[in-house]
């Protein structure tokens, strides 16, 4: 049995592994031939993302666009998931649905309805424009994870504080904030990671004007094959790597992950 | 600090920010979006406001019922492929160590937020004549000569459900781990092999959770919206494809707007049935 169920996951891991492994072979060869095994070994295609200006300003775009909107992102998903926490108001629900509902959506929908919205407003093109688009799109990943963070506060700690004459605003700075702040730093990366990636949203807003990674990838794409291509793709992997390995190293990633389905 | 109803107006100060974005840039868009399915197209892709059915109307086309029929096909055959290999393999890794389930999760995490137009391109490579997996085999001797495996349905179906699998572990996860162990030990003490055990207790006692994700993962299916393109040829296009194709390349918003209203439509009876059968599983 232990010797079937190694076979099946390494199965399962080799199929997860093996266009990864490919791109990953893809990306240091010498030339700029999309051959594998690869032909010769150079890291020139790494260093093509930070020095070729096009790619450069891509990357600066997509982690630009990341950080304000997961922020933004935050700043919607915190006031309301403390709201719903401390409140009690059924009718505020609506919120929370309709904070999840881009998600759970096809991301097509999404796009085209923020596309429509920014024509119609004459605002269409502008790079901030995709900044809220994110912002809205992502903001279920705090939500998730603040409810989440919210539902394991012990209230007692709070009547206790609140007992004691700390007003709102105190109980929230001392007692409160630092109780769901790794749910907020999981809530963020969860965002950040995945408006790094994001393609339709942002080019059906400022796919025209702007052009983040993934964007320049598609248009790349359209156009022939460099290797910058794979490059990125495997910086793209290792960041994400890193961020949700973090995020399973000083929260707990089982429990996070598990109620956040729940929640869906 | 018990929770209660607000009291004073100025308690409903921190929802104001979150609702007012809320309302602005999603149920406006959204609403915007249904108001131009109605729209009239005029020439050159501007469209002026009316109330029409046109957009509506070409549905009712043999091009469109094919678009859709194969949209549908596709999505249910990725949702029944991913969750025919991960039942058994989120069982067996919500059994594992802890230590190894976490290195899964972050790579199952990693690989679902790896960006579309990545996944495509990376499939793309791994069946191209060049760099591809058919150079494997030629060196295996199970095959004459290289050859380029795209574009194809094959190319599309195993694409899709690669970036369609991490989400399904990642659905089915926290239900397999709240299943009771004993539950299967008690087929064990009784006599039933693993795998028996696994078929004749595990799989009757999720059968509401098998359904929803079946569910979820369709949806999620149907919004894949690059890997056809990338992958397939012009017939493998799938509704998603053709919202975009429509909004972008044809700038013929009004239909493209009327294709998205539907596809909600189609999205939203499904997640009412999935958290049907999610009620199901609780009043159980």
């Amino acid at each position: 049995m232990t010797v079937l169920r190694r076979l099946f996951f390494f199965a399962v891991g080799l199929f997860l592994a093996l266009p990864l492994i490919v791109v990953a072979g893809v990306s240091v060869n010498q030339r700029q031939t999309l051959a594998f095994p690869p032909q010769g070994f150079s890291l020139s295609w790494y260093g093509q993302i930070f020095t070729n200006a096009e790619w450069r300003n891509a990357l600066i775009a997509s982690l630009t666009l990341a950080a304000a909107s997961a922020l933004l992102a935050l700043l919607i998903a915190l006031p309301l998931a403390w709201f719903l926490w401390r409140r009690i108001a059924p009718w505020a629900n609506i919120f929370q649905l309709l904070g999840v509902a881009p998600f759970t959506l096809p991301p097509v929908i999404t796009a085209l309805g923020l596309l429509t919205f920014w024509a119609t407003t004459g605002l269409y093109g502008q790079p901030w424009t995709a900044v809220i688009s994110h912002g809205i799109f992502f903001v279920t990943l705090p939500l998730v994870t603040l409810s989440l963070g919210f539902s394991a506060i012990d209230r007692s700690l709070v009547e206790a504080a609140a007992t004691m004459g700390a007003d709102d605003r105190t109980v929230f700075r001392t007692v409160v904030l630092p109780l769901i702040l790794p749910y907020l730093v999981s809530g963020y990366a969860f965002a950040f990671v995945l408006s790094l990636n994001e393609y339709i949203v942002a080019y059906m807003t400022v796919g025209f004007t702007m052009e983040t990674l993934p964007i320049k990838i598609f248009n790349a794409l359209r156009y022939g094959y460099t290797p910058t291509m794979a490059s990125v793709t495997v910086l793209f992997l290792l960041v994400a790597a890193v961020i949700f390995g973090l995020v399973a190293r000083f929260g707990d990633l089982p429990k996070l992950l598990g109620a956040m389905a729940e929640d869906k | 600090m018990r929770r209660e109803p607000p009291q004073r107006l100025s308690d409903y100060g921190p929802l104001l920010f979150p609702a007012g974005m809320l309302t602005l840039f999603f149920v406006v868009p959204f609403a915007t979006m249904i108001a131009v399915s109605f729209f009239q197209r005029q020439q050159g892709g501007f469209y002026t406001p009316a109330f029409v059915f046109d957009n509506y109307a070409r549905f009712l086309s043999l091009f469109f019922g094919k678009v859709l029929g194969f949209s549908l096909f596709l999505a249910i055959a990725v949702a029944i492929a991913c969750v025919v290999i991960g039942i058994p393999f989120t069982y067996l890794l919500s059994r594992s160590r802890r230590s190894l389930q976490i290195v899964w999760l972050v790579a199952l995490l990693s690989i679902l937020s790896l960006s579309e137009v990545m996944i495509g391109f990376a499939w793309s490579t791994l069946f191209s004549r060049t760099a591809g997996i058919t150079n494997l085999f030629v060196w295996l001797g199970l095959m004459e000569q290289a050859q380029a495996l795209t574009p194809s349905f094959g190319a599309v179906m195993t694409a899709m459900t690669y970036q369609a699998f991490p989400y399904t572990v990642l659905v089915l996860y926290p239900a397999l781990v709240r299943l009771d162990p004993t539950l299967t030990e008690a087929a064990r003490t009784l006599g039933a092999s693993p795998v028996k055990a696994f078929f004749t207790v595990v799989v009757p006692a999720l059968r509401n959770t098998i359904l929803a994700t079946l569910i979820m993962v369709f949806i999620f299916a149907l919004g894949s919206y690059l890997l056809p393109q990338l992958l397939g040829r012009p017939q493998h296009w799938t509704l998603s494809v053709l919202i975009t194709d429509q909004a972008i390349y044809q700038s013929n918003m009004p239909f493209a707007a009327a294709m998205a209203v539907f596809l909600v439509m189609v999205s939203l009876a499904l997640v009412g049935l999935s958290l049907y059968a999610g009620q199901q599983r609780q009043a159980k």
